[in-house]
């Protein structure tokens, strides 16, 4: 059967916006002027969006889910030695097995390999900060990455983003796409920052990852627990 | 439907997303780029061009465009082939080099899925484009009719021959006068 077909089957549930943030968030600034302003018109779904592009194993080097090896130079990357794992589901609980994920990161000291970022904190040559991964049978993906650092930026007076790892997903749908942040438990950056704050409340606490000691590595590496839940398709097809 | 999990929030992508999403400037290998098209590939070779601009009508350059269509077949091949990605430049632009998709949805004119993220969007915009050339198919298709009229050629490539090949203009402005309809999809 053509992949695309099999992927097509049956609607998606809502993207749930109860969950997500709206487009304007006046806290975080920049959302002022690149909120539409326009209520979303609501569309039915159809082949073209139930469809989406499917990611092999071809797209992702051996490297690619371990960030302390997949920019070093000549030598062990600086920072706090971290795995970050868990499992992408749908909203029923099923495992999205064979999906891509795509992370990006700043360095320990909170500065990102990027050209624009002048944040005077230094780089570290072995570190590069992005990478991929394809998920199991069940679901499953695991990074091996160095803890990110806070850093400034100029939304507001003293304003600092806590430590945060970006995530982007495919899921087996273009409606299924979804680009999130993960942060570290504890972080007291957390009820200031205007970016994590701009979810509704009690829908962001899932952005938090888990502390996990039976993830963590003796010797070796602290272990995080961070589960990723894309929308998922409605238990009956919707008919015509 | 009982839903037992709740949706992972959407968040920003920053400001500092290229090194990761468009890494052949840094020397790495893409997981996508914005030419679709490969020499030879059956379909009308095409560009597709515009620019994002924001509610004071500047442009936006930490922004990154992803496109999602069927062949000029109308069919979507498997793997990730109808999938692009490019990210805006200093002065916002983007473009994607690819063919003009055939009929994918019964009832539907010829469409691309497109979705928009970028630094101040915590949650992405979804929206899709039409072809200038298709008024016929525009005029019967399900999803411009449900969009007022006024705000339907926001949703609408305007096609031009240029020296080169054929190019559609497709400007998305996320706010103000001319926004770009977004759907709830």
């Amino acid at each position: 059967m053509d992949t695309a077909v099999h992927e097509a089957e049956g609607d998606f549930g809502p993207r749930d916006w109860a969950q997500h943030p709206p487009y304007l968030s006046p806290l975080y600034r920049s959302t002022v002027l690149r909120s539409p302003s326009k209520p979303l018109i609501p569309m039915k779904q159809c082949l073209s969006v139930r469809t989406g592009p499917v990611f092999g194993h071809d797209s992702v080097d051996p490297l690619d889910n371990d960030l302390t090896k997949n920019g070093r130079v000549n030598g062990e990357p600086i920072g706090e030695r971290i795995i970050v794992t868990g499992r992408v589901l749908d909203e029923s609980g099923r495992p999205v097995p064979r999906t891509l994920l795509e992370i990006w990161q700043a360095n320990a000291c909170g500065r990102y390999v990027h050209r624009w970022d002048r944040h005077d904190a230094p780089l570290d040559p072995n570190f590069f900060g992005a990478g991929r991964c394809i998920t199991d049978q069940e679901g499953r993906y695991r990074f091996t990455t160095i803890k990110p650092g806070a850093y400034p930026w100029g939304n507001h007076h003293n304003a600092w983003r806590p430590a945060h790892i970006h995530f982007s997903l495919f899921g087996p749908s273009f409606l299924t796409r979804l680009v999130t942040q993960m942060y570290f438990p504890g972080d007291p950056l957390l009820p200031l920052d205007p970016i994590y704050n701009g979810v509704p409340e009690g829908a962001r606490e899932l952005l938090i990852s888990r502390f996990s000691i039976d993830v963590t590595e003796p010797l070796w590496a602290l272990g995080y627990e961070f589960d990723i839940v894309l929308r998922g398709r409605q238990a009956t097809p919707m008919e015509g | 439907m009982s839903q037992m999990l709740k949706q992972t929030p959407s968040q920003t992508v920053g400001p500092y997303f290229a090194y990761a999403w468009t890494p052949e400037l840094y020397g790495r290998r893409p997981l996508a780029t914005n030419r679709l098209a490969s020499r030879g590939m059956a379909g009308e070779h095409i560009r597709i061009e515009g620019v994002v601009t924001d509610g004071e009508g500047a442009p936006i350059r930490d922004c990154v465009v992803e496109i999602w269509q069927a062949g000029a077949n109308g069919r979507h091949a498997p793997g990730a082939a109808g999938f692009g990605r490019c990210g805006t430049d200093d002065e916002g632009h983007y473009f994607f080099d690819t063919v003009k998709p055939g009929v994918c949805d019964q009832g539907h004119a010829p469409h691309i899925a497109v979705t928009v993220f970028a630094r101040g969007m915590l949650s992405h915009a979804f929206t899709r484009l039409h072809f200038s050339d298709e008024a016929a198919a525009n005029a019967e298709d399900p999803v411009l009719a449900s969009v007022p009229a006024d705000r339907r050629d926001t949703l609408i490539a305007h096609r031009a021959e240029v020296p080169g090949g054929v190019v559609y203009r497709f400007d998305i402005r996320l706010q103000g006068e001319g926004e770009t309809v977004f759907f709830d999809c």
